[in-house]
């Protein structure tokens, strides 16, 4: 067979892996609203048992998870 | 002094300062969210934004119909055993400490599992275990800490609908093919004139039909899933017997995809597999593009969004049970709380109560009502609980009944033919008769190239650019408007707009604000010592009038009085000294004429003399005069009113000279008057804002709410305009009909590519790679054309 057939149908396979990796998405809800995940990926475990000011240190964090 | 913000809400804290824990609050609510948030270890909410935080309502009680496990099986979206999920609509969503706070709501509850929200929509889902917890306590936490969520008869009446997405799949397809497809004919475009037996590159003619069958196979998806959606169109055109633009484009498919097959099947060329995926593509994305929503607002509310799902019912032993507003009958003893909706038509049976029309009217003014007077549903309670009797059901009650008409159940855009449809019933005639005159020249001259010249010229002249001058120009301008916050429902409103030649006005509410009202006073001047008694006694009064009037009045030392009475329903009392002051009703006062006049006034006397009135005015929004002036040059104006006659004084001398004025309009009255205008041939343009200009809102051709808070309530419309933004609406009118300038000359320039292509496929040349770059380079000029062309008009708007 020639080598043309296994070149083919390695990029179509891909091209259509990405394919229903799309729809897969689209069909989660992926795309229903774009908007709040880029806010929620800036928030951190920002729980606060000291006072209001202070940076939330990686330590109160850890010891929020403990609990 | 400077002025003092709240910690929580950011309001500003006035007199009524409250300070704890070294920061300042505005009110005892906005207190107890700060200490709940505080001691949850959630005061972050605070270094996000702020003062993002807004002041808890009054719930008490108010959320008991959550109990009631029908309502609760129909509110949630998940309800199975001890997890329940529910979407609520939270419309104070704004910053993002609000979704801070909410997706922490477990912090709160423990017994809530998870909450995500959905910023755009303003729409929090959470998940929680309805054992330990319940719907009411959720809700209830939600309105503590001033995210109160909105709840309505709509809610609990529409299914819950699924989000359609087939147009991503049908774009993605389609791109995914085109993407393919042109990697595919690369072949064939390093290779155009070469074959095996002239000495082209072997193995790409050796493997030319692999290539050419697997963009066939990648085609397949393309014509018969992304494209149905045209032919389906172009189908219903004609058997409607009209030619749409979706005619002249699918006949373009359909050629396309034929030719390329038989082109492909007898080896007589590559085929236009790139065009035909890559057309579909294009148009598929200026559909995507015009379909811009906001997702936050709603132009479909009725009264149902407005309704709440359950009331007190009174039965017979006197027990007090939720009931479904559906549910009420005819007799029922209704009890209606502070700040609560009437659902029904009824009586009043408690000694008084004041009711807010205003989500009806746009009244702001409450309406008062005594014991034995005729209660309209719609009105909002907000002077303690009352008790009514209904007296019709929900959906027979005066207001509600309004929905029944007829012109709530047509769809507005079957009535409409847009620009580009009525540009393709013309296009179609010519190409069609271009493409019979060019064949039969050919069958004269050379009758082997007839299909060829014929199927071509159907191909070039396939109106991509054409299809995608109206969506790329309107979709564009939609989010033009939206940022300048004039909300529009798709872009066919625009051309609409772009159309109308009647504009009707409601009064109350839209050319009037609903906030602020002005008083004039009549009668005898007052003396200094009787004026600081006045502005006194106001001071310690709650009713509304009393409290527009303080705040109109010049600034008085505060003296005590020697005695205050509050006269409900009548009037304020007050003694100072030797005055003896007498505020309120004309018969309370002793108002020595017969008064009858249609104004809201305030009479006032000293010691049973009688000084004079504060006549109440609505207070017009600021450039209304020229607003209607400007508007007058092209457009007949009226206004309808479902008011008294009261103001018509006020109004002439404001509008345009014999601009028409209607008092007295009821809802129908309303809807059946634009029908009547309508019925003479004009395109009218109705701006309301109320539940009573529905009606009217929906017959127009174009129907524009004014909202002063677009989150809140508006009614179904077409489009809805911020109140801060009212003297721009003819500008924006200005704009639509500019905008459809716009398209036509995009039409024009995408003509001049159609008679480029047209000339190769007449004489018979057309090859595929011209076809392929013609076809996106046309498409692609038109879409920078319009959207520079509308970004420019766009930077002109305020």
């Amino acid at each position: 067979m020639s080598v043309i057939y296994v070149l083919l149908a390695i990029s179509i396979t891909v091209a259509i892996l990405f394919f229903i990796a799309f729809i897969v998405s689209v069909r989660s809800g992926q795309y229903d609203d774009s908007y709040t995940p880029s806010v929620r990926m800036l928030f951190e475990d920002e729980l606060v048992k000291t006072q209001v000011g202070e940076l939330p240190q990686e330590f109160d964090i850890e010891k929020e998870h403990t609990n | 002094m400077d002025k003092v913000n709240c910690y929580h809400c950011g309001d500003d804290c006035g007199r009524t300062l409250i300070e704890f824990d070294e920061k300042n609050f505005c009110c005892n609510g906005c207190k107890t969210v700060y200490e709940i948030f505080s001691s949850n270890d959630l005061s972050y909410y605070y270094d996000i934004q702020q003062g993002a935080g807004a002041t808890p309502a009054e719930v008490e009680g108010k959320y008991d119909f959550l109990d009631t496990p029908a309502i609760v099986e129909r509110l949630t979206e998940f309800n199975d055993g001890d997890l329940q999920i529910i979407n609520l609509y939270i419309p104070h969503i704004h910053c993002s400490s609000c979704i801070w706070i909410l997706e922490n709501l477990n912090k709160l509850n423990p017994s809530i599992n998870s909450s995500q929200v959905d910023f755009p929509e303003k729409t929090v889902r959470i998940t929680y275990n309805s054992i330990k917890t319940s719907l009411r306590d959720v809700v209830i936490l939600l309105s503590r800490i001033g995210y109160e969520p909105y709840i309505s008869l709509d809610d609990f009446d529409n299914d819950k609908k699924s989000k359609d997405r087939s147009l991503i799949y049908k774009l993605g397809i389609a791109g995914f093919a085109f993407g393919n497809v042109m990697f595919l004919s690369f072949p064939d475009y390093f290779d155009l004139s070469s074959s095996a037996e002239t000495g082209g590159e072997f193995w790409l003619n050796q493997y030319e039909n692999v290539f050419r069958w697997l963009m066939f196979v990648f085609s397949l998806p393309v014509v018969f899933y992304s494209g149905a959606g045209y032919f389906v169109s172009a189908y219903k055109g004609l058997r409607s017997k009209i030619l749409n633009i979706d005619v002249p484009i699918a006949l373009g498919i359909l050629v396309l995809f034929v030719r390329s097959t038989l082109e492909i099947s007898f080896d007589w060329g590559p085929g236009f597999f790139d065009s035909l995926t890559g057309l579909v593509f294009f148009l598929l994305l200026g559909k995507f593009f015009q379909q811009k929503t906001y997702s936050f607002l709603s132009f479909e509310r009725d009264y149902k969004s407005y309704f709440p799902i359950a009331v007190t019912r009174i039965g017979k032993e006197g027990k007090e049970e939720s009931v479904q507003v559906h549910e009420i009958k005819k007799g029922d003893r209704l009890l209606i709380r502070n700040q609560e909706i009437i659902p029904v038509d009824g009586i009043l049976i408690s000694t008084n109560a004041r009711l807010d029309y205003s989500f009806v009217t746009g009244e702001s003014e409450p309406v008062k009502k005594v014991s034995g007077d005729k209660l309209f549903a719609g009105g909002k309670q907000v002077q303690g609980a009352m008790e009514m009797e209904a007296l019709k059901s929900v959906s027979q009650s005066y207001l509600t009944q309004l929905w029944s008409n007829a012109v709530f159940k047509t769809d507005k855009t079957t009535r409409f033919q847009t620009i580009t449809d009525s540009i393709g019933k013309r296009f179609t005639i010519g190409v069609l008769s271009i493409a019979f005159l060019a064949s039969a020249f050919w069958g004269y001259q050379d009758p082997s190239k007839v299909m060829n010249v014929f199927t071509a010229v159907l191909i070039i002249a396939c109106p991509c650019a054409i299809a995608l001058a109206s969506p790329f120009t309107l979709g564009n301008m939609l989010r033009i408007f939206g940022k300048k916050k004039f909300y529009l429902k798709d872009t066919q409103t625009i051309e609409q707009l772009a159309k109308i030649d009647t504009a009707i006005f409601d009064k109350t509410g839209t050319i009037t604000t609903a906030q602020k009202s002005t008083a004039t006073y009549e009668g005898m001047p007052l003396t200094a010592e009787e004026e600081s008694l006045l502005k006194n006694t106001l001071r310690a009064s709650n009713h509304p009038l009393s409290r527009t009037l303080y705040t109109m009045l010049s600034e008085q030392n505060i003296i005590t009085l020697d005695q205050y009475d509050e006269h409900l329903g009548q009037g304020l009392e007050a003694r100072k000294g030797a005055d003896h002051l007498k505020i309120g009703s004309a018969d309370f006062v002793g108002n020595p004429e017969h008064n009858n006049t249609l104004d809201t006034s305030v009479h006032i006397a000293n010691n049973d003399d009688y000084r004079g009135k504060y006549i109440f005015h609505n207070q017009y929004r600021a450039g209304v005069s020229e607003v209607f002036k400007s508007m007058e040059e092209t457009l007949s104006l009226a206004i309808l009113s479902g008011d008294n006659e009261g103001e018509k004084s006020r109004l002439e001398a404001l509008l345009p000279k014999l601009t028409p004025l209607y008092f007295n309009q009821k809802p129908k009255d309303k809807l059946s008057f634009i029908g009547s205008l309508q019925a003479q041939g004009k395109k009218v343009m109705m701006v309301g804002d109320g539940l009573n200009d529905a009606g009217a809102l929906a017959q127009a051709e174009v129907g524009i709410a004014i909202s002063e808070n677009i989150n809140v309530f508006s009614p179904a419309c077409d489009g809805i305009l911020d109140a801060s933004k009212f003297t721009e609406l003819y500008p924006y009118i200005l704009a639509s009909k500019k905008a459809m300038k716009i398209i036509k000359l995009s039409f024009v320039l995408s003509l001049a590519y159609n008679v480029v292509g047209l000339y190769f496929a007449v004489t018979g040349q057309l090859e595929p790679v011209i076809a392929a770059i013609l076809m996106p380079l046309s498409s692609i000029s038109v879409v920078g054309f319009t959207t520079l062309m509308t970004n420019i008009l766009g930077k002109k708007l305020k």
